[in-house]
């Protein structure tokens, strides 16, 4: 199931660049494995994970959600890690390895802010010049976001083409990265982009399904649950998640874990205003990967609408386009309203604020009708503190 | 032969290509630009491909692609455009090498096999696809090109590797596309800057393609400077700029030429 040394995952992937980015991807594709997989490396990130972003996130027992839904259900707290979301546990590795390249700029693009603010906080623990492209209408929509960057020294420009969202910040990226070849360091927030990003992004993401692995052993006595739901925008904390229950158990005893990532139906899959990639996309390529996305039959990358703007994308990563054509994973989605349902909910009965993103996947529960005895691991990627304009403005109505 | 050797073996100094959107200002535009640039005599011509997500490009080419897709271009009308545009023209007897300029998305959901066999009905000689790279085009693509007698023109940048350099001239035939910055396109040359050392070693590696400069140019002086290195130069983005309206197509590419040449 892993990435061939072309970056493909079976038929999706691959490094579709211009001629400027060659020397630059090529530089990470020869270096990537060599320096993430030293032992050096892998000790100064754990020490980092652990005692600056706060890991392990806690697999915390919802025991009332479970109650409502008669089944058994962990959430996977990355809501507390340092930042509020997983994005952390990539930055924190991919700043690591801008800082052995010798990088001294770093660019990120980010949709919900998080990964911005994830990147700006990175940077500024290592003393690094930090640009965020963002859309122009998600400025708006998350606007503590961009104040944290700030903040925290990174300077935040506005993407104002197109849908104004995370599609066309990653543009702004790419194209800051063409005109700046020598010192800057693309730090992606995602597992999209050409090889070898949404492979090295899903390393550094695995940690979280590492993690629920040991959780679960210790609460449960059985490491593997029945299902794993996560939220899928680009896909990164839905990868971290399955990772390392992708390979199907070797023991015949065991059952396969299914794995679930749920996308964001906007208005409805068929309204003209959903970002439900899977059902609504066809084969193709964006920023720089072939995989599933949104597109006419001309082959135009079509706007998408998410209320959420970390899942307001028309792409998913290329390793999600493979785990969906081999069927090892289904993509599902839910509608604005239904998230936004499943976030009151959480607050109503465990006391936890999700992020809008984060509340696609609890929101698939209401869809799912576990049994009784069955294990459900759901990915809370984030926190909803970004989300409060969104949220009170629906308590109001 | 292809209609790019000819060319190059016919004239080998001060070639000037010009760049422009298919559908840009208007739909119907694309024939009448193509008419004005043969009469003003430049040399070849690149028909961009309007994208959505042009990745490579900057505001301006940006800007046109999306008017272009407004007004209804696709790669279907677009061929249509030009199988008419040649049936004339070859009553005309005024031809000149045309390229066609596009991401690879567009193309691969026309089907490259079809793409191919309508450029030779179209009379396009050759394609640039800034994001379809070299190892995958020789690996899969290559043979279709090659039964349609289609040159893939590449891109070289500042930061390519001489030995990369050596590796696309090898395979390469028509011309070699010299990124002259390390940039999007639109961002123009500074007249002074340190580009002059990335023109000296391609010159001196001579290669057996011919070389024309693109990205940058957008004068007279910018012009001059990339030809005095290489066999010519593109210009995109200021051309594009100096299309005021269709009305004034005429007028517009009559100045833009002169200016330049
Ligand atoms: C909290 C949270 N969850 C999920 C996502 C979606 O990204 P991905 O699919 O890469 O996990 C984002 C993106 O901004 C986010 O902030």
């Amino acid at each position: 199931m892993g990435v061939d040394k072309k970056g493909f995952f079976g038929d999706f992937g691959g490094a579709f660049i211009p001629e400027m980015l060659f020397p630059n991807v090529e530089e990470l594709q020869k270096n990537y494995l060599g320096i993430i997989n030293s032992s050096q490396f892998i000790k100064e990130l754990s020490v980092l994970l652990r005692d600056y972003a706060g890991r392990p996130s806690p697999l915390y027992f919802a025991s009332r959600l479970s109650n409502h839904y008669k089944t058994r259900i962990f959430l996977k707290r990355e809501d507390l890690n340092h930042t509020g979301s997983h994005k952390i546990n990539n930055t924190l590795g991919q700043i690591l390895l801008a800082k052995k390249l010798g990088k001294t700029r770093i660019i990120a693009e980010t949709g919900a802010g998080q990964h911005g603010v994830a990147t700006a906080t990175v940077c500024a623990l290592f003393g690094l010049e930090c640009v965020v492209f963002m859309g122009e209408k998600d400025m708006k929509r998350q606007k503590p976001n961009v104040e944290r960057m700030k903040m925290l020294g990174a300077k935040v420009i506005a993407a104002t083409c197109g849908s104004k969202t995370l599609k066309d910040a990653t543009n702004e990226a790419i194209r800051d990265w063409i005109s700046n070849p020598g010192n800057t360091y693309y730090l992606i927030g995602s597992v999209v982009g050409p090889h070898p990003y949404p492979d090295m992004v899903a390393k550094f993401q695995s940690v979280i399904s590492k993690e629920i692995k040991q959780q679960l052993k210790e609460k449960t006595g059985n490491e593997n649950p029945d299902y794993v739901l996560a939220c899928v925008g680009g896909g990164s904390n839905a990868m971290g998640a399955f990772y390392h229950f992708i390979d199907k158990p070797k023991s015949k005893k065991k059952k396969k874990v299914n794995l679930i990532g749920v996308e964001a139906a906007g208005k409805g899959i068929n309204s003209g205003f959903s970002a439900a990639t899977t059902a609504l996309g066809t084969e193709g390529i964006i920023h720089g990967s072939k995989t599933i996305l949104m597109q006419n039959s001309d082959g135009q990358i079509t706007e998408p609408h998410s209320i959420s703007a970390g899942l307001d994308y028309p792409g998913i990563g290329p390793q999600h386009a493979h785990l969906f054509k081999t069927k090892r994973a289904i993509y599902p989605s839910v509608t604005d309203n239904e998230a936004l349902k499943a976030a009151f909910l959480l607050a109503k009965l465990e006391g936890i604020i999700p992020a809008l993103e984060s509340a696609h996947a609890l929101a698939y529960l209401e869809k799912l009708y576990a049994k009784e005895k069955e294990t459900v691991v759901v990915c809370l990627s984030g926190r909803g503190d970004k989300d409060m304009e969104t949220f009170l403005a629906m308590m109001d109505k | 032969m292809n209609s790019i050797k000819e060319l190059f073996l016919s004239k080998k100094k001060n070639l000037l290509s010009i760049y422009f959107t298919a559908g840009f200002p208007q739909i119907n535009s694309t024939c009448k630009i193509l008419d004005e640039l043969i009469k003003n005599g430049v040399d070849l011509v690149e028909i961009g491909i309007p994208f959505s997500d042009p990745l490579a490009d900057g505001p301006s080419i940006q800007k046109s692609s999306e008017i272009a897709l407004k007004n209804g271009m696709n790669l279907s009308f677009l061929f249509e455009q030009l199988i008419q545009y040649r049936k004339k023209s070859i009553q005309k007897k005024n031809q000149i090498p045309l390229i066609l300029m596009g991401y690879f998305n567009p193309v691969l959901q026309f089907g490259i096999e079809k793409f191919c066999e309508k450029c030779n009905e179209a009379g396009i000689s050759g394609t640039i696809i800034p994001d379809l790279p070299f190892d995958e085009y020789n690996k899969h693509y290559w043979k279709l090109f090659n039964k349609s007698g289609l040159k893939n023109i590449f891109l070289i940048t500042p930061q390519t590797s001489e030995d990369r350099i050596k590796e696309i001239d090898k395979v390469s035939e028509g011309f070699i596309y010299a990124v002259s910055s390390a940039s999007t396109t639109g961002n123009f040359l500074k007249i002074k800057d340190d580009t002059n050392s990335y023109f000296e070693k391609l010159n001196s590696m001579k290669l057996k393609n011919p070389v024309m400069v693109g990205f940058g140019i957008f004068n007279r002086e910018t012009f001059q400077k990339a030809c005095r290195f290489a066999n010519g130069a593109i210009i995109g983005t200021a051309f594009i700029n100096s299309l005021r309206t269709n009305k004034t197509l005429k007028s517009d590419i009559k100045q833009f030429v002169e200016k330049i040449r």
